[in-house]
């Protein structure tokens, strides 16, 4: 039932997909037939990204399904949020950084981890590393913008998710502590 | 073909010999997925493909320096900030579009911005991830994101 309905929505996403695709091209083609002599320098600039991207896209998406089918998601469940300190941060962004598919996956799962009392900075770095930090995507970083980029992004990506889970938590303890008499769930 | 290209293929080969020996059967439903997904990402790649070459040829550098340059100011920041924390592109296309407009005079500070609010922040997912999570933790996380998106950004362009 479940997969039936993933499967829809998949097939709808498709169909926007190729909407906009077909929007691009329609648009793509009558601005070059408006202006023809602005064809060489869009083809050629398209053709270079294309034949740059068609170069790694197979080997990228190859390691994101041998990534998904080898680490699936209860393994990912049982390490996340499961050590505290600064140690089950980093292993929960290490976690994270598995490429299992898009974030809405994480939601239930980091929504599960809470009710069984996995710490909120642990979830939320996690949840932010699922989001954007994925080893194949930051293959493709370095691909397009260089290494220098990559690593200082990734570094910095890391240490701000780590305060951000941190900041997070204090928030939520401290607003949780102001109005407990209203809490519900 | 450059370092990184033969670099990935090759990381892909490997895993994937050491994948066929551990469990073949494993391995071709991970393969039977990269299929599916390839299709499945492929339009949005082609589309994309082309905007960035319509972007070259028909938006003058000057005018892309000039929304998003070093000299567009912290409004050219929070311009491509709220672009990607709204648009719903593949992250694994940002890099690419991210690539072209860097070319064509974007500041470095505004390119890792918009790919750090893109990955990050999800319009799309926010009703979900409200539903799931709770208001507090999902705004509070999609909020602070885009703060940190933006100062990871800045440090970016003083370091880079």
């Amino acid at each position: 039932m479940k997969k039936m309905m993933s499967k829809e929505k998949q097939k709808k996403g498709l169909v926007k997909d190729m909407l906009f695709l077909g929007i691009t091209l329609v648009i793509a083609v009558v601005l070059l037939l408006m202006f023809p002599e602005k064809r060489e320098p869009v083809i050629s600039s398209s053709k270079g990204f294309f034949v740059e991207m068609i170069l790694i896209l197979p080997a990228v998406i190859i390691l994101m399904g041998l990534f998904a089918v080898f680490v699936p998601n209860d393994v990912i469940v049982k390490y996340l949020g499961r050590s505290s300190g600064i140690k089950g941060i980093f292993l929960a962004i290490l976690m994270g950084a598995f490429p299992t598919g898009p974030l809405y996956v994480a939601f239930p799962i980091a929504a599960a981890l809470l009710k069984k009392g996995a710490r909120i900075s642990n979830i939320i770095a996690s949840l932010s590393a699922w989001a954007c930090i994925k080893i194949p995507q930051e293959l493709v970083e370095l691909q397009f913008l260089g290494l220098k980029f990559m690593i200082t992004r990734l570094l910095l990506t890391v240490v701000f998710v780590i305060i951000m889970g941190i900041a997070i938590e204090q928030i939520i303890l401290w607003s949780e502590k102001t109005n407990k008499h209203e809490q519900t769930s | 073909m450059n370092v990184t290209t033969v670099f990935i293929n090759a990381l892909a080969v490997v895993c994937l010999v050491f994948a066929l020996i551990k469990d073949p059967a494993k391995t071709k439903q991970a393969l039977k997925m990269a299929v599916i997904s390839f299709f499945r990402i492929f339009p949005t790649v082609l589309a994309i493909i082309i905007i960035i070459g319509l972007l070259s040829g028909f938006v003058p550098e000057s005018q892309i320096s000039k929304i998003v340059g070093e000299n567009a100011g912290f409004k050219g920041v929070l311009t491509v900030a709220f672009l990607g924390a709204i648009l719903h592109i593949p992250s694994l296309i940002s890099f690419p579009l991210a690539a072209s407009l860097l070319e064509k005079g974007a500041s470095i500070t505004s390119v890792a911005v918009f790919i750090t609010t893109l990955t990050m922040i999800g319009m799309v997912t926010l009703p979900l991830e409200i539903r799931i999570l709770g208001k507090k933790l999902a705004l509070l996380r999609n909020g602070l994101s885009f703060i940190i998106a933006i100062i990871i950004g800045l440090i970016m362009g003083a370091i880079l």
